[in-house]
């Protein structure tokens, strides 16, 4: 066992990325889920839930790119939405809705910071492009610290 | 999980296996890293009332680190299953250990809303084989059928 993050190899690299790939599945799955079938939100939550669902599956696309370079595969989306359906639990009231995609928007925003993080720190080569790498995961990010941003505009 | 949860896992598990104070040349050795390395570690785990440690005894953890301990062993055992169960990661105990620095409890919470979890995690854990024990018998069951 090692201590510390240390990210050495492309097959590594492409374990994290099929992680946020799953990650981007889970939160689209669960986002559709609430949208549809919630009786308890209004119409500007279920139109922030829709809109999170589109940007999880666009950036679950860009994610796919980035594993496609390193010779790798991903998951099927069905896969996960099925997995996410059986698993399925959450509150039903209103606030339970928006605190899960509230955790869904901060999980992302963690695990990209974290990744981009083990990155920066390794001197490894990979298959991809460094900088195209860094610049897609920064962007992903970004979203979803904007998406934490908007769900709690909602909250309060 | 960031390193003081390693190291508060890996004298759990030691302390297990021992049935008493954890040595810290096992600790080192379960973590591949220098004894002084853990030696110092423990120093600072102890300074924050997660330890106590006694020169030729060993570490033994306090409540606090027994707790935040167990914690980490589950997110380990998230892992696990998770490549196990949905990777479809052969060599998934070697992985999740590799992964283990990088993987935040929060993504692991969320990603053990789509894996199968007993209970009684982490008490499931088998320590000598580094998996935890009912894993170890879905699979052996899934080989036979």
């Amino acid at each position: 066992m090692s201590v510390g993050i240390s990210l050495a190899s492309d097959h590594q690299l492409a374990r994290l990325l099929q992680i946020g790939v799953v990650l981007e599945e889970v939160a689209e799955a669960r986002a559709a889920k609430h949208a549809s079938e919630s009786d308890v939100i209004d119409a500007e939550v279920r139109t922030l839930l829709e809109s999170a669902a589109v940007e999880s599956a666009e950036h679950r696309d860009r994610l796919e790119g980035l594993i496609n370079g390193l010779d790798a595969e991903t998951v099927g989306f069905k896969q996960i939405e099925q997995l996410v359906e059986q698993q399925y639990e959450t509150g039903e009231e209103f606030d339970g809705v928006l605190y899960d995609q509230l955790c869904t928007e901060e999980t992302a925003y963690k695990f990209y910071d974290d990744l981009i993080e083990a990155i920066e720190g390794s001197d490894a080569r990979f298959s991809v492009d460094r900088d195209s790498l860094l610049r897609v995961l920064r962007e992903v990010r970004n979203d979803e610290e904007e998406g934490a941003e908007a769900v709690t505009e909602l909250m309060e | 999980m960031n390193t003081a949860d390693q190291y508060l896992k890996a004298i759990y598990l030691v302390q297990q296996l021992e049935d008493g104070p954890a040595s810290t040349g096992a600790v080192a050795e379960q973590l591949d890293v220098s004894p002084a390395s853990a030696n110092e570690m423990i120093g600072k785990l102890e300074s924050r009332g997660l330890c106590h440690h006694e020169k030729y005894k060993g570490v033994d953890l306090s409540e606090e680190g027994i707790g935040r301990a167990r914690d980490a062993l589950q997110q380990y055992c998230i892992i696990e299953r998770f490549l196990l169960q949905v990777l479809e990661v052969e060599s998934f105990r070697a992985e999740a250990t590799q992964l283990e620095p990088v993987i935040d409890e929060t993504v692991a919470e969320r990603l053990d809303t789509i894996i199968n979890r007993a209970p009684q995690c982490p008490d499931c854990f088998a320590h000598e084989e580094d998996v935890c024990s009912l894993l170890a018998h879905e699979r052996d069951v899934a080989d036979a059928d």
